[in-house]
């Protein structure tokens, strides 16, 4: 198996079944039917190909593994490989596009081109986690946009328009910023090889400071961290349900996965003095996007801010430089990944009944459907962060890390424990709870096969890895280890060299 | 033995998982069954169930064996002095920091056990009649299994984060099972209280063992009480303060006890959590799960032996909440309110105890009161029944001859709860009296104080709720009297089980919980300085001091008979003397005014104006909407020329672009 170019299957096959749904003829029910299957087994392949990547990596050894390398353009590479920080996110994505595929079933409107659209944003999407070379990476990882762009410009709801484009204004800004930096690395460095450039960091302690910024601004919108947020609440809330799903669950661990791949390990001295930014930003966005999250009329806007709320974490978790800290923020990445992706499915449930997503037009759901309001109480305790849930354990990390870092940081975030339970229950409340009086809700029928199916797994999982996180811990333990590592000797190192030069 | 203690904490959650999915599966196939027959009237719980029933009697079967299991474990380890661990899984590993799923069995375990166990099992026995006409009979019975479980965990734990699992999850099933009855909106905004306001608590716990694990480097029990004496003195900087260590952790975790425990301050949700179904009440919010703030602090006894000063704020802050639930308790007149707030008031007793540094005394009032006040709330509820749901006293009165077996066990929950000699809280109750006056400090002096003028208020608020509700003429209509029924036996056999613990519960442990062979029995189980001999002090105390406690009771007795049985009208003509008085405990102190004007409503009106403001008008309006309003202008006049998506061929071409000049970027420079 060794010579199997895996990542490089998994990367591409999506891209595959989408050449494969664009040679689908004719546009009748049939040719309808074909491209949707078509599409849900390339994921689901796709997905079981991912498992052996799971397989075949070893949890052992903290660098990078199942490389290919072969020339590309100029000095390019076309390089893959991954290690314990992307396997994860290599699975996630895989392991997410055939629910989404699922949960788009009953889209009528061009189903050709929202299956193409999902499956070439699947190959971007993980070519990302698995890019070891700069110019490759920067190709997937602005690559997305496009695709990103047409599922909520064309797919999306009435104020699509506008979304679609304050999606793509402020993604844009922050990515041309990444370009010039990274065109300024490979000047400075010479090689846009990842692993080369991750090995010999001592890129000029000034020139770390602007290449900090440029690359900060990228992720920064991609996160989002407050106060370039804006865009997310109405992306979400105009795209279709996949669109958001996709959009929670993986574009936005785009910025998390930036930062640790490249931030933290390239600039450790200017991630060093940028990090009582990054804290001051994670805590604001932490109380403030839970308060606004509080006063929501829209259901999707709610979710939305509370992911906003939940990167803060993130954020906050990545910069405290020690190991609890990253630990908890790719657990919470992952976890986050589940459950918000899980709580849009369940907006999706009942916006496909009632096509209103206004929390008003909702109130004793339970009565007709108790299925659905024991699964949406599930993702609601694990978006409060109970313990028991995936949720709470990358919460909890992240802040164990914040108090070594900083008290007052802790203290702070802790803040967003109570304030998650409030936004999160009154929701469940004013949807879930009460007695049915709306005649429109009369008729609610309980979740279908075909939502449980994509449901339950999440559910499953969501529990599972609340209880028993170590499959989870330990993939990425090692990695980020030899990364806190290598970022603290950095540091020690220069706080030396300055020591010296004083005495 | 490892396996006796895994079947007690696992089987309820089995029952809990098979009794709720099951039981729901098979009430669903009923439901759409029934849905054919236009299944109108679905109003609560007097409409028949005609679901399954074997969920309501598997959970209570599988109690039953462990509440009979836990009392094999509590003679093994407690009284023959064992102690166990039992390693069941990995759980949170990160760096230096490991948290397994574990069971530490000792003599606090051991007592936790017995006590939940029983009365989750009697409070299960006695749902399978009280909820007989609930059309959601499955739900109830897999909350409270899973409650149970919850609160196993909790007490079985190994490390503090296993504890903060049990903790929350006893939040969880409070929440759920206060807002059981989801229809009421009553019911909603207490289950939401409940769980916000114990949240507030949480933070201080949770801040607690961030703490605790930077300062040992664990949060294994085992390590961090080896190590705390080595941390006695140090510092830690706290939010830019270099604080005494222990002193700043033990009150971050009190703070978790103070809402678990509904402790002042953050007292305000017990009473509103009275909304959910009465067996509830019974179990969670006043036997077990109020009860495991005192656990906690008992629990970290290593911790609090060395910080004076976090001591002196848990005695402090219990006799104050034992003093203002009682004050309270005084004017209630919903029947559960006023049990609810005498349970308030007995937490502050318990935490008086740990404070002055008696911990056996605490869990030894935790223990009798478990038994006391689980049978006052079950005969409550008992009263409820066969009154058709009403809970108002002054819509009472003279149901003694219609309901005497049911009196006769609130009789005996009276008299254990004021004190009566020889009852299970003459025992404890008393102790911590004694105990708080042999502490010998200011602060104890004053809870002394406190305490007996709340072991007063304590008599006349139990005597006015025994009158109000079963002596005097009737106040209830007709139509209700003529209904009022003496409950099944299903309902009455706890009564009488627990009103044997009431009773006896005191006399024939108090040699192991505060006397003789109180140092045998606890163990290591908790910690006392060798400097704290309050527990042989407390039983060298004045005549005086002894005898306060009777004499309070006596008064109380006295008083309560004076205003409603020989006198009723005296206490209306009170009332209205000292209006601002009876206005003021009526509204309990106006606690929840004061949350809601300066707390709620001000956390709203930021949140909105975050939103409409900050959102809004600044970032957006600054950012991209002024940006962005600009290109929708110019698309909008480029669409009007020509139809179709225009702006997606001319953000491919920006693509475009950007990646052409990349290319040559990249391409030109070697």
């Amino acid at each position: 198996m060794a010579g199997f170019p895996i990542l490089t299957a998994v990367t591409f096959l999506p891209l595959v079944g989408a050449l494969f749904v664009l040679a689908v003829r004719g546009d009748d029910a049939i040719a309808v039917r074909n491209i949707r299957w078509a599409a849900l087994w390339t994921t689901i392949v796709t997905f079981g190909l991912s498992l052996a990547i799971w397989i075949l990596f070893d949890p052992g050894n903290p660098g990078f593994q199942m490389e290919e390398r072969y020339g590309w353009i100029g000095s390019s590479n076309y390089h893959m490989g991954v290690d314990g920080i992307s396997v994860p996110f290599v699975i996630l994505t895989a392991f997410l596009m055939p629910i989404c595929i699922l949960a788009s079933w009953k889209i009528e409107k061009r189903v050709k081109e929202y299956m193409i659209a999902f499956l070439v944003l699947e190959t971007l999407m993980i070519g990302v986690f698995c890019a070891l070379d700069l110019f490759l990476f920067y190709i997937f990882f602005e690559g997305g946009l496009i695709p990103m762009f047409l599922i909520i410009g064309i797919w999306g709801g009435q104020r699509r328009v506008y979304a679609s484009f304050k999606f793509f204004l402020y993604t844009l800004l922050g990515s041309v910023l990444m370009l010039l930096a990274i065109m300024a690395i490979f000047w400075q460095a010479g090689t846009t090889n990842i692993p080369e450039l991750l090995k010999n960091s001592n890129l000029p302690e000034d020139m770390q400071f602007w290449l900090w910024l440029a690359f900060f601004a990228s992720f920064a919108v991609k996160m989002p961290m407050w106060p370039v947020h804006t865009w997310l609440p109405d992306a979400h809330v105009e795209a279709p349900t996949a669109g958001s799903v996709i959009l929670a669950a993986i574009l936005l661990k785009m910025g998390g996965y930036g930062f640790l791949r490249f931030s933290l390990p390239m600039f450790p001295l200017a991630s060093e003095l940028f990090a009582p930014l990054v804290f001051a930003l994670s805590v604001v966005a932490i109380i403030y996007t839970s308060l606004v999250a509080l006063m929501q009329e829209d259901m999707k806007k709610l979710i939305a801010y509370s992911s906003v709320a939940h990167m803060g974490f993130v954020t906050m978790g990545i910069f405290t430089l020690n190991q609890q800290g990253i630990d908890g923020a790719m657990f919470q990445m992952i976890s986050h990944g589940l459950i918000s992706g899980a709580l849009f499915l369940c907006v999706g449930v009942v916006y496909d009944r009632m096509h209103t997503r206004e929390i008003a037009a909702y109130g004793g759901l339970v009565n007709r459907m108790p299925g659905y309001a024991m699964i949406f109480m599930v993702f609601t305790m694990a978006n409060v962060g109970l313990p028991g849930t995936s949720g709470f354990v990358g919460e909890f990390l992240t802040l164990v890390g914040a108090f070594k870092a900083n008290t007052w940081v802790a203290f702070f975030a802790t803040t967003g424990v109570i304030l998650s339970a409030g936004y999160a229950l009154w929701l469940y409340r004013r949807t879930i709870f009460g007695e049915l009086e709306k005649d429109s809700l009369k008729a609610m029928m309980d979740i279908t096969p075909r939502e449980a199916a994509c449901l339950l797994p999440l559910v499953a999982l969501t529990i599972f890895y609340g209880v028993y996180p170590s499959p989870i811990l330990d993939m990425f333990a090692l990695s980020v280890d030899s990364l806190v590592s290598q970022v603290t000797a950095a540091i020690d190192a220069n706080g030396a060299a300055k020591a010296a030069v004083l005495n | 033995m490892e396996t006796l203690f895994l079947l007690i904490v696992f089987l309820p959650l089995i029952g809990a998982i098979i009794a709720g999915v099951g039981g729901t599966l098979a009430l669903k196939a009923i439901g759409s069954a029934a849905d054919h027959h236009e299944h109108a009237g679905d109003d609560g719980h007097h409409h028949a169930y005609d679901g399954p029933r074997w969920p309501a009697l598997l959970t209570t079967g599988l109690l039953l064996f462990c509440a009979v299991l836990s009392w094999i474990a509590f003679f093994d380890v407690a009284i023959g002095e064992q102690q166990y661990k039992v390693e069941v899984a990995t759980w949170v590993h990160s760096g230096g920091l490991a948290a397994d799923w574990a069971l530490r069995i000792d003599t606090l375990t051991a007592v936790m056990l017995v006590v939940v166990n029983t009365v989750s099992s009697l409070v299960h026995l006695y749902s399978i009649g009280y909820m007989s006409h609930d059309p959601h009979q499955p739900r109830f019975f897999a909350f409270l299994s899973l409650f149970t479980f919850a609160m196993l965990m909790l007490v079985t734990s190994d490390n503090l984060l296993q504890m903060f699992f049990g903790w929350e999850g006893v939040g969880l099933a409070s929440y759920l099972l206060i807002g059981f009855w989801y229809k009421r909106p009553s019911a909603n905004a207490a289950a939401i209280k409940a769980f916000v306001v114990n949240r507030v608590g949480d933070f201080g716990f949770a801040l607690g063992i961030f703490g605790i694990y930077w300062t040992f480097g664990s949060i294994e029990f085992d390590t961090i009480f080896n190590a705390a004496p080595t941390q006695a003195g140090k510092t830690i900087e706290f939010l830019g303060y270099n604080l005494d260590t222990m002193t700043v952790l033990c009150l971050l975790l009190f703070m978790g006890a103070m809402g678990k425990s509904a402790q002042f301050l953050l007292h305000t949700w017990l009473p509103d959590a009275m909304e959910g179904p009465t067996p509830v009440s019974a179990l969670i919010h006043a036997a077990t799960m109020v009860t495991a703030g005192v656990f906690l602090v008992a629990r970290m006894s290593p911790f609090f032996e060395l910080s004076s000063t976090a001591a002196m704020t848990v005695t402090l802050i219990g006799a104050i909440t034992a003093f203002f639930a009682a004050t309270v308790g005084l004017v209630q007149n919903d029947i559960k309110r006023v049990i609810a707030y005498s349970t308030c008031s007995q937490l502050g007793y318990m935490f008086v105890a740990m404070g002055v540094g008696a911990y056996g005394v605490g869990i030894f009032h935790l223990f009798t009161h478990a038994f006391f006040k689980a049978l006052l709330f079950l005969g409550s509820g008992s009263v409820i029944h066969a009154m058709s749901d009403e809970q108002d006293m002054r819509e009472m009165g003279g149901l003694y001859p219609h309901l005497k077996k049911t009196w006769a066990m609130m009789l005996i929950g009276t008299l254990a709860l004021t004190g009566f000699p020889l009852t299970a809280g003459y025992f404890s109750k008393d102790a911590i009296i004694e105990g708080a006056f042999a502490a010998d400090t200011a602060i104890g002096t004053f809870a002394f104080t406190l305490l007996v003028v709340a072991a007063f208020c304590t008599s006349f608020y139990s005597w006015r709720l025994m009158f109000m509700t079963f002596h005097g003429r009737p106040r209830a209509t007709k139509e209700v009297m003529s209904h009022v029924h003496e409950s099944p036996n299903v309902m009455l056999v706890p009564l009488y089980l627990l009103a044997a613990g009431a009773l006896l519960a005191g006399y024939v442990f108090k040699e192991y919980f505060v006397g003789h062979d109180e140092a045998l029995f606890w163990g290591e189980a908790l910690y006392r300085a060798p400097g704290n001999t309050i527990v042989e002090a407390l039983h060298h105390v004045p005549a005086m001091v002894k005898y306060s406690p009777f004499i309070a009771m006596v008064l109380g007795f006295g008083l309560a008979w004076l205003f409603y049985i020989k006198n009723p009208k005296l206490p209306v003509a009170l009332a209205e003397m000292h209006m601002p008085i009876y206005k003021f405990l009526l509204n309990k102190w106006y606690f929840d005014e004061i949350y809601d004007y300066f707390l709620v409503r001000p956390t709203m009106w930021i949140g909105r104006f975050l939103w409409k403001k900050g959102d809004g008008w600044t970032i957006d309006g600054l950012g991209p909407d002024g940006v962005s309003a600009r290109v929708i202008d110019v698309t909008n006049r480029i669409v009007r020329l020509q139809s179709g998506y225009v702006y997606h061929y001319a953000f491919a071409m920006l693509i475009g672009v950007a990646a052409i000049v990349t290319w040559f970027m990249f391409a030109g420079a070697h």
